[in-house]
C-alpha cells in the first residue's frame, strides 16, 4: 500500500512538471470563418467603448430576436481597447466613441471604421449648480483649471470640481479635439491634472450626480435624471439638436474591423445601417448614422 | 528484492526530492516575473531619459511625458496614511485578543477580524466610495472632494488591520508565559508587563506582521481606484493647514498600471512595467529594511 501511495504522488508530480515545462500555446482567437455551415451556431465578440456598448448591447440583443443561429457578446473596456482587440484579433468588432487616430490607422493599416451610429457629448454638472449654460470657450477654461470658481460664471461661491475620464477613453478624446481643441501655437489644451479621473460614462455619471457642484462631460446616450445637462451657446443637449446640427458637440460612434465586414459580422452591421437597426439607435438615445 | 529498510529510505528520499521540487517552482516563479515585467520595461527605459522618469510629476503619456514621481508620492503617501490609522489599531487588537480579552470576547472579536480579512477588496472600494468619501466631503474647507489620500488611508488601514493582527497576535502568543509570570512577581502591573516585557519580546513578530501589512497596502490597486481620485499631481495642502495634505487626490503606482494597461500603446505599456519594476523595488527596500530590524531586534 505504502509502495501503491510513493508511485501515485510520483506520477502526479510528474504530471504537474510536465504541464508546467511544456510551452503553454496561447490559443489565437481565430476569427469566424467567412462562410459558416448553415445551422452553426457563430458568435461575435465585441469589445471596447463603454459609450456605444449599451447601445450594442440593445441591437445585440434585438440582432437575436431575429436572426437565428448567432450569439454576440458585448463587452467594454473604453475605446482604446477596442482598437486594441479589432486590431489584435481578440474581437471580432472593436468599439470606438471617435475616429481612428493617425498613429492607429498607420500601426493598423487594415482596420475600418464603419459608423453606425453618432453620439453627442453633454456637458453635465450635479445639480446643485446654478449655472444653465456656458459657451464653449468657457467650458474649456473650466477644464483647463483657468476658471475654478462657479462665482466667476454668476453662480455659487463654490469650488468647481472636475470629473474626466482615463487616457484610452474614446470620450475623452473625442472632449479633447471638440471642445478643449490646441491654442495658437498648436499645443493642445490640457484638462487640468487635478480633475477626478473616473474609468466609465457609468463611473462619471454616479460622481457627477454624488459629488456637489462637480462637472463632467458624458455620452449624452447616459444621461438621466440625476445630473444636469447644460447648454451649449444656448443650444439644449438634446438628441434633436446633435442630428442637426445645432450642438456643437457630436462624433462618430464606430465599429471597428479587421478589413471590411464579413460574413455574420457583415450581416450584424448592414442590418444595424438598415431602417430596423436605426430605428433603435434613436430609440436609444443616440443619433443616426447618417 | 529491495529489503524493507531500502524501501523506507527510497520513499524518505523520494518524497525529500519531491517537496524539493515544488519548492523550486515557486522560486522559479518568482523569478520568471521578475525576469518578464524587467524584460517589458526594457524599452521605455531605453529611450526614455531616467531622470525624466523618476523625477519629472508629469504623466501625460499620449503626449510622451512619463514622469511617474506624483505616483511613487501618492502610493508612499498613501501606504504611511494606513499604517498611521492601522497600525496603532491593529496592535492594540492583537494585545486585547492575546492578553486581556476574556475568552466570550476572544470568540467574537477574533472570527470578525479574520472575516473583515476575506471580504474581497473591490468592496472595500464600494463602502469607500459610497459612505467614506461623502463623509470626508463633510470636512469644509475649499477644494476638498471627498476623494484623496484620507479616504483612501482609511480605507487601506480597514484593509490591513486582519492581516497585521492575526500575526501580531500569534507573535505576543509566543512570547513564554514564564516571562510575564517573572514580570508580575516582580511586582510589575499587567499593563507594565505587556508594555515593558511582552511586546519587546514579540517585536520582530510584530515587524513582520506590520511588513506584510505594508507589503498589502503598496500592492492594493482596485479600492486605491475608487477613493483616490486618480489625478497624477504631487499632493500639496489645499491652504494654509499642512494637514490638508491629505485631502489632496493622488494616484497610486498600482492604479496607473490598472486603469492604463488596456489601452497602452507600445511605449506607454512599457512605461506601466517600468512602475511595475518600481513596485517590486519598493517591496524589496521594505523587506530588506524588515530583516535588518529584525535582526537587530534578536540580540
Amino acid at each position: 500500500m505504502r509502495r501503491f501511495t510513493f508511485f501515485a504522488i510520483l506520477i502526479i508530480a510528474a504530471m504537474i512538471l510536465g504541464a508546467c515545462a511544456q510551452p503553454a500555446k496561447a490559443p489565437t482567437q481565430a476569427s469566424e470563418p467567412a462562410t459558416a455551415p448553415a445551422g452553426a451556431k457563430t458568435s461575435i465578440s465585441i469589445a471596447g467603448s463603454t459609450t456605444v456598448q449599451p447601445l450594442a448591447e440593445k441591437l445585440a440583443g434585438e440582432y437575436m430576436k431575429t436572426t437565428q443561429n448567432v450569439m454576440i457578446d458585448v463587452k467594454g473596456g473604453g475605446s482604446g481597447v477596442g482598437v486594441k482587440s479589432a486590431a489584435d484579433g481578440t474581437a471580432m468588432i472593436g468599439m470606438a466613441s471617435r475616429k481612428l487616430s493617425d498613429e492607429e490607422k498607420t500601426a493598423h493599416p487594415d482596420l475600418v471604421a464603419t459608423v453606425i451610429a453618432r453620439d453627442g457629448i453633454a456637458l453635465i454638472v450635479n445639480p446643485d449648480v446654478s449655472i444653465e449654460n456656458l459657451t464653449l470657450d468657457q467650458a474649456r477654461d473650466i477644464f483647463m483649471g483657468k476658471i475654478t470658481n462657479w462665482k466667476e460664471l454668476g453662480g455659487d461661491d463654490e469650488f468647481i470640481i472636475l470629473v474626466s475620464r482615463e487616457e484610452g477613453s474614446g470620450t475623452r478624446t473625442a472632449f479633447q479635439e471638440m471642445v478643449m481643441k490646441k491654442d495658437k501655437d498648436g499645443n493642445e489644451n490640457l484638462i487640468a491634472d487635478t480633475a477626478i479621473l473616473q474609468s466609465s460614462n457609468g463611473a462619471i455619471l454616479t460622481t457627477v450626480s454624488s459629488t456637489p457642484y462637480s462637472m463632467g462631460y458624458l455620452s449624452m446616450g447616459y444621461l438621466d435624471a440625476t445630473v444636469k445637462a447644460l447648454k451649449i451657446n444656448d443650444v439644449a443637449a438634446t438628441e434633436k439638436n446633435a442630428a442637426d446640427g445645432t450642438y456643437p458637440v457630436v462624433r462618430p460612434l464606430n465599429f471597428l474591423t479587421k478589413g471590411e465586414p464579413a460574413g455574420s459580422a457583415k450581416a450584424f452591421v448592414d442590418w444595424i445601417l438598415s431602417d430596423a437597426g436605426q430605428t433603435i439607435v434613436k430609440a436609444d438615445g443616440y443619433i443616426a448614422a447618417k | 528484492m529491495k529489503t524493507m529498510r531500502q524501501e523506507r529510505f527510497i520513499v524518505d528520499r523520494g518524497i525529500k526530492y519531491i517537496l524539493l521540487v515544488f519548492a523550486l517552482i515557486s522560486i522559479i516563479v518568482l523569478f520568471l516575473i521578475g525576469l518578464f515585467i524587467f524584460r517589458q520595461s526594457l524599452p521605455a527605459l531605453k529611450t526614455i531619459p531616467l531622470s525624466d522618469i523618476f523625477l519629472k510629476t508629469e504623466w501625460r503619456p499620449t503626449m510622451d511625458r512619463f514622469g511617474i514621481l506624483a505616483m511613487i508620492v501618492g502610493s508612499v503617501m498613501v501606504t504611511i496614511g494606513s499604517l498611521l490609522l492601522g497600525v496603532p489599531l491593529a496592535i492594540g487588537c492583537a494585545i486585547l485578543l492575546a492578553e486581556v480579552a476574556p475568552r466570550p470576547v476572544q470568540e467574537i472579536v477574533r472570527p470578525a477580524v479574520q472575516l473583515l480579512g476575506g471580504i474581497p477588496s473591490v468592496i472595500f472600494g464600494l463602502f469607500g466610495m459610497v459612505v467614506l468619501v461623502p463623509l470626508v466631503r463633510q470636512i469644509k474647507i475649499a477644494g476638498n472632494t471627498g476623494f484623496g489620500l484620507l479616504s483612501a488611508s482609511i480605507v487601506l488601514a480597514i484593509m490591513i488591520l486582519p492581516t497585521i493582527t492575526t500575526i501580531a497576535e500569534d507573535a505576543i502568543r509566543a512570547v513564554p508565559q514564564s516571562f510575564r509570570n517573572g514580570s508580575l512577581a516582580l511586582g510589575a502591573t499587567k499593563w507594565q508587563t505587556i508594555t515593558q516585557v511582552v511586546l519587546p519580546s514579540a517585536r520582530s513578530g510584530i515587524v513582520a506582521a506590520i511588513i506584510l501589512g505594508v507589503g498589502r497596502a503598496l500592492g492594493e490597486t482596485m479600492a486605491m481606484i475608487m477613493v483616490i481620485g486618480n489625478s497624477v499631481i504631487m499632493p500639496k495642502p489645499l491652504n494654509g493647514n499642512p494637514f490638508t495634505i491629505w485631502l489632496r487626490q493622488a494616484r497610486t503606482l498600482t492604479g496607473s498600471i490598472a486603469t492604463e494597461i488596456n489601452y497602452a500603446a507600445p511605449t506607454h505599456e512599457s512605461m506601466l512595467f517600468v512602475i511595475g519594476v518600481v513596485l517590486f523595488i519598493l517591496i524589496m527596500i521594505v523587506n530588506v529594511i524588515a530583516r535588518s530590524i529584525i535582526r537587530s531586534s534578536k540580540h
